[in-house]
């Protein structure tokens, strides 16, 4: 197959950036977007031009390190990564706009690359069970519904990459924190600390960047995890009866 | 040079209890003192860096992935294995250890062994009351389920994803680690060498990606969590950015790596479909539950339709060599058999690299709804990535590399021959020998960092107050002279081919020549070829751009660079071992029927290999292996 594509290139994170034009040619129809990448990246090296910068870890779909908008999707159309995006759901000839993952709190490092260590400040400003490693009682000793269990797996699920602020008209991360507060929040051991969690947290998202939530549902048709925005109204629910209990001088 | 494994004294059940309740403890106070250098944020570098730092040391957390939430162990599928009975089935703490060791072909070390078994159950706890949203029951109780060399139910998972809810829990008690400034994370930084001063491992050399700045960083000790090295085979399961770089530089610095020929090769991942692939994917072992494998009993019938190939022409090849355990023989012998067949010319599929794994019957006996319920998300996966849709033909199959059993040589503490270096996870060598069994990696990341290092550590820290290292010691300078000069150097060949040219023939040679069967005549031919490509490479490797910012080609090189030298050590090594065992087989040694023959007498070992300089043999120093409960037997799954 064969196909046009227009690629984000960017020297640096304070360089202006443009669209340039390469063509992907002999390209398999087996081949994943990536590996097309990779095809196109041997001949540009070839050719004594520097490759794409992009980043990708695992490619089986799991770490949420590769981050590209295609065609203005973020991870392309359909549902997944961009890692398990097959150019065979391309067609012959067609023109390809790949650009990084755009928001606000993600500013791009080079071309395709961005910095998303945003998601981890959030992460760090609550999103854990504080607990001393051996100070566990037994696995057993607090049973959990499956029903519950299930469901804080569906919110865990979640594999931090970044696609649903990209996808937000807002640039918002609601979805990857409600994701967070959900699943720590169902679970017996997490409910200790949900009122000082889905506080911190939901201000640390703010002064991250990261905007409000507005229904557009754009993050959760993106969500390579299947992450339902139902979560972002559990999330709210917590946050007001949270910060009701702060207001009313309650320690939280 | 001797090996001294540090092994407590006593009878085996009782040695880590013994170990604990002498081990030399460092006080809280005491703790503030002490730096601490960790590299690799996957199960064993972030359970490590989070119990570390809770308990007061100071961390500095380094990981060449953009967070560490995003360290491939990740990746991991099926679960972890830990001696709960919670299913009353007659598990205990000795028989997983005993399954381990068996499972190991009886070349892994016992107490190290019997150590892991003994903390797997308290693994569980502890992931429990992190949140890991653990398969449960409806009862509300944990859920459990088998796998591969045990005749007991002693795994926990969740869902598919068991590696990911493991990492996500070791990555919220780093962040948490982090939130209180007792761990320094270092994302999107690799290490690049190690600072060895006065004999002691007391600092790195590390490349931070995104700007290209190459510096030293000092502590009291440094622990290497970088897992394994897969990708010296090019494709494997493993990551893209997986590498041996810092394993083979702090060998290069004199530590020794051991049984670097134990790897494991997984028997069903999605075969190769062409030169432009990237990486392999893993189908989950469950599926030989139900699927049938076969390839056509004639070499002209392979690129036929198999729906068109009668039942009488096709060779359910493990069902028939192995008529009691059939598609479900352990890993190695089902690797084994499909490369056998292909080898035979009756491979299917592109290249003729493939075998079926056929549901046809299991859909005629359960209906496709069944199928769909057991394995619909695997079929799902399949078809996005190969285009076929496995309900109405066979999938195609092929073994790949998924596991290095082999690693940096530890003591008992998890310390490598430099004092102060201490190894973790897949990095190191003791648990697993030659084989590894299923959900066992995750148990011993977590066990390493949560259970073990916690407790090993004071063995060396205590001897080392007072002793703070002066970051301007000239080893510091010179580590770093020597890796900026390394980087200038690759930039400088100024050759035609890209770097992925060179890793991709590497792998190939890996595979064909010290892959799932080995022989001396090959190895010594692979060994020259390597010191050929070897030579190549630095002689015609094209790298563009400019070392200053982020150029994931110079990263690549670099990893590249040290996977040429490791590969040549790894055939090296299934050269000597002289034997078959585990995922070692050597086609000399072979039973008539092709099984697997290994040689107690002379191979009862560990390798470790210490590095004399460029371009000289290694010298190969020997760890007896001294087993004082277990009687050494020979495997059968006839």
């Amino acid at each position: 197959m064969k196909f046009h594509l227009k690629v984000w290139r960017q020297k640096d994170p304070n360089a202006p950036g443009k669209l340039e034009d390469y063509e992907a040619e002999n390209i398999p129809a087996d081949a994943s977007f990536l590996e097309m990448l990779d095809i196109v990246n041997a001949g540009l090296t070839r050719k004594n031009i520097e490759p794409i910068q992009f980043d990708s870890d695992c490619r089986e779909g799991i770490c949420g390190t590769c981050s590209l908008t295609i065609n203005g999707i973020p991870h392309g159309k359909g549902r997944g990564t961009t890692c398990q995006l097959y150019m065979r759901k391309f067609q012959d000839g067609e023109t390809i706009t790949i650009e990084p993952f755009r928001a606000d709190p993600f500013p791009v490092q080079r071309d395709l690359v961005t910095n998303r260590s945003a998601f981890d400040r959030v992460i760090q400003a609550g999103g854990y069970i504080s607990e001393r490693s051996g100070s566990a009682p037994d696995a057993n000793s607090v049973p959990i519904s499956k029903v519950i269990a299930d469901q804080a797996m569906d919110a865990a699920a979640c594999i931090g990459c970044g696609a649903c602020a990209a996808a937000c008209p807002n640039g918002s991360a609601m979805l990857f924190v409600s994701a967070k507060v959900t699943h720590l929040g169902l679970l017996p051991q997490g409910k200790p600390e949900k009122n000082r969690r889905v506080l911190s947290m939901v201000r640390k998202m703010d002064e991250e960047g990261f905007g409000n939530c507005s229904n557009y549902y754009a993050c959760e048709a993106v969500c390579p995890a299947g992450v339902p925005a139902a979560f972002i109204g559990r999330m709210n629910r917590e946050f007001t009866a949270a910060s009701l209990k702060e207001m009313a001088g309650m320690t939280v | 040079m001797t090996l001294d494994s540090k092994i407590p004294p006593g009878p085996l059940d009782k040695k880590w209890t013994t170990y604990k309740n002498n081990a030399k403890i460092v006080s809280p106070a005491n703790k503030r003192k002490f730096d601490l250098i960790i590299v690799g944020s996957g199960l064993a570098g972030a359970s490590a860096a989070a119990t570390l730092a809770e308990q007061g040391y100071n961390v500095k957390c380094f990981c060449y992935q953009d967070s560490p939430r995003r360290a491939h162990s990740i990746a991991a599928q099926g679960g972890i294995n830990a001696a709960k009975n919670y299913q009353n089935d007659g598990d205990s703490v000795y028989r997983l250890f005993y399954d381990t060791i068996k499972g190991g072909d009886f070349r892994a070390r016992e107490a190290n062994v019997h150590r892991l078994a003994e903390v797997s159950t308290s693994i569980i706890d502890q992931c429990v009351a992190q949140g890991v949203p653990f398969a449960r029951e409806y009862g509300g109780l944990l859920d459990n389920r088998s796998f591969g060399g045990a005749q007991v139910s002693r795994t926990f998972y969740a869902r598919g994803q068991t590696g990911q809810q493991l990492l996500l829990g070791a990555y919220s008690g780093l962040s948490h680690q982090i939130a209180t400034g007792a761990v320094k994370m270092f994302p999107k930084t690799e290490m690049l060498d190690l600072v060895v001063v006065d004999g002691h491992a007391k600092g790195i050399v590390v490349r931070d990606l995104k700007t290209g700045e190459i510096s030293t960083h000092s502590a009291d000790a440094v622990l290497l969590c970088t897992g394994g090295y897969g990708n010296v085979f090019y494709l494997s399961t493993n990551a893209r950015g997986c590498n041996v770089t810092a394993t083979f530089r702090a060998y290069k610095r004199g530590a020794l790596f051991a049984n670097p020929c134990y790897t494991q090769i997984h028997p069903t991942c999605i075969p190769v479909s062409g030169d432009y692939q990237s990486k392999l994917t893993l189908m989950s072992e469950s599926l030989r539950n139900d699927g049938r494998i076969w390839v056509p009993k004639r070499k002209e019938d392979c690129s036929k339709d198999p729906a068109t190939i009668a039942e009488a022409d096709r060779d359910y090849y493990l069902e028939r060599k192995y008529p009691s355990y059939g598609n479900l023989a352990p890993r190695d012998i089902s690797s084994r058999s499909a490369k056998e067949v292909c080898d035979e010319g009756r491979g299917v599929g592109p290249g003729g690299l493939g075998v079926y794994l056929d549901f046809s019957a299991a859909i005629k006996r359960l209906g496709q709804k069944t199928i769909e319920e057991r394995y619909g998300n695997l079929f799902e996966m399949y078809q996005n990535i190969t285009g076929e849709n496995a309900y109405e033909r066979p999938m195609r199959i092929y073994p790949a590399v998924h596991y290095t059993m082999g690693g940096l040589w530890v003591d008992y503490n998890l310390m490598s021959n430099i004092p102060g270096l201490h190894v973790l996870g897949e990095a190191n060598f003791s648990d697993h020998g030659a084989n590894r069994l299923g959900a066992s990696a995750l148990m011993q990341g977590l066990a390493d960092g949560y259970f073990v290092i916690p407790y090993t550590l004071g063995d060396y820290l205590t001897t080392q107050f007072g002793k703070k290292v002066d970051p301007k010691h000239p080893a510091f300078e010179q580590a770093l002279q020597d890796t900026k000069a390394r980087v200038k150097k690759l930039i400088d060949i100024k050759g035609t081919k890209p770097v992925d040219d060179f890793h991709r023939r590497l792998g190939l040679l890996i595979w064909d020549y010290c892959g799932m069967a080995r022989s001396a005549e090959g190895l010594k031919e692979a060994i020259g070829k390597i010191q050929q490509l070897r030579a190549e490479f630095w002689s015609d490797l094209k790298l563009l751009g400019s070392p200053d910012g982020i150029n994931m080609e110079l990263e690549r090189a670099g990893r590249v660079a040290d996977f040429l030298e490791f590969g040549e050590l790894m055939c090296l090594d299934a050269l000597v071992r002289d034997e078959s065992c585990g995922g070692h087989f050597r086609t000399e040694h072979q039973t008539p029927e092709g099984e697997a023959v290994r040689n107690d007498q002379d191979f009862a070992f560990v390798s470790a290999w210490q590095y004399t300089g460029d371009g000289n043999m290694p010298n190969l120093v020997k760890e007896p292996l001294v087993y004082e409960q277990v009687k050494l037997a020979t495997r059968s799954y006839k």
